[in-house]
């Protein structure tokens, strides 16, 4: 293993989930609900889902998020360096698997690990095995 | 106000996933890379989030009701099966192979990144497949689920 210093930002990474984790923590407060993108998003798709007025407000923040952010402090690169075959196959299953598992890196990641949910650390610990296994096929066995 | 708090709440998330590093398929995929140049940068944002988070549950568990509603609304299922483990497992995968994790894909999505649009508009296909998915099995007489 070769830690990647040019690329570790640990202050920002640090605040930014310090951030995630107090947005996560008042959602709890205020609205008594998990902030799950997964559950909020797989929600919209339900029959009369669309009505949930907290669902599509909290998506609207989040697509509203670096709109706001550019008006403050220029957005960091978000590089993609997937193609659009791969990143449908990828969009896929990550739609499928986060709504099989009831969850994704925020509902069971963030919240459930928070929560002391011994279901959600199974199914972080099983996503990130899964996701560490990936990119080692891709990048390392495939790969260049 | 429901809506008001959902709305802040969800800039919040989404400014913490910029800033953290989240947002950036790149960054994700440097940290799920052990073997390569290994960018350890997604533990902090765990750490961060889930100190922070661990806090909000603990007082919530504390205070009871919430603030804006009548109840709080949390998950039922407690059981660790098949479908969790299979679920998450496909999820690792997608993840490992794109970058993206549903909530950076709305955000940069909301920049107006394309390659965000069109991982989106595959995962909200592929939770409409669950879905269809799901109905349809509950529907079999000898079905076990639920």
């Amino acid at each position: 293993m070769i830690v990647d210093w040019a690329n570790f930002t640990p202050i920002k990474s640090l605040a930014g989930g310090a951030m995630i984790g107090l947005s996560a923590a008042l959602f709890m407060l205020l609205n008594g609900r998990i902030a799950g993108i997964s559950g909020i998003l797989g929600g919209l798709l339900t029959a009369g889902g669309w009505r949930d007025g907290w669902r599509v407000s909290f998506v609207a923040g989040l697509l509203g998020a670096p709109v706001l952010y550019v008006l403050i402090t220029p957005l960091p690169p978000i590089v993609v360096q997937t193609r659009a075959p791969l990143l449908i196959l990828g969009g896929l299953l990550v739609g499928f698997g986060t709504r099989a598992a009831s969850g994704c890196t925020s509902g069971h990641g963030v919240c459930g690990i928070s929560r002391g949910s011994v279901r959600s650390g199974v199914a972080t610990l099983t996503f990130m095995v899964a996701g560490f296994g990936t990119v080692f096929a891709i990048r390392h066995l495939w790969g260049s | 106000m429901r809506n008001i708090s959902s709305l802040l709440v969800g800039l919040l998330f989404g400014f913490g996933l910029i800033l953290s590093g989240m947002a950036n398929p790149a960054k994700v995929l440097g940290f799920l890379d052990l073997a390569g140049h290994w960018d350890p940068s997604l533990a902090f944002v765990m750490i961060g989030a889930i100190a922070l988070a661990s806090i909000g549950f603990f007082a919530s568990r504390r205070a009871g009701k919430p603030l804006l509603d009548q109840t709080k609304h949390l998950p039922a299922k407690k059981k660790i099966d098949v479908q969790l483990i299979v679920g998450s497992a496909i999820f690792g995968v997608g993840w490992g192979i794109a970058g993206f994790c549903p909530g950076p894909a709305v955000v940069a999505a909301g920049a107006a990144k394309t390659a965000a649009v069109i991982f989106l508009a595959a995962m909200l296909a592929g939770m409409l497949a669950f879905k269809l998915l799901d109905a349809r099995r509950s529907i079999e007489p000898n079905s076990s689920a639920r």
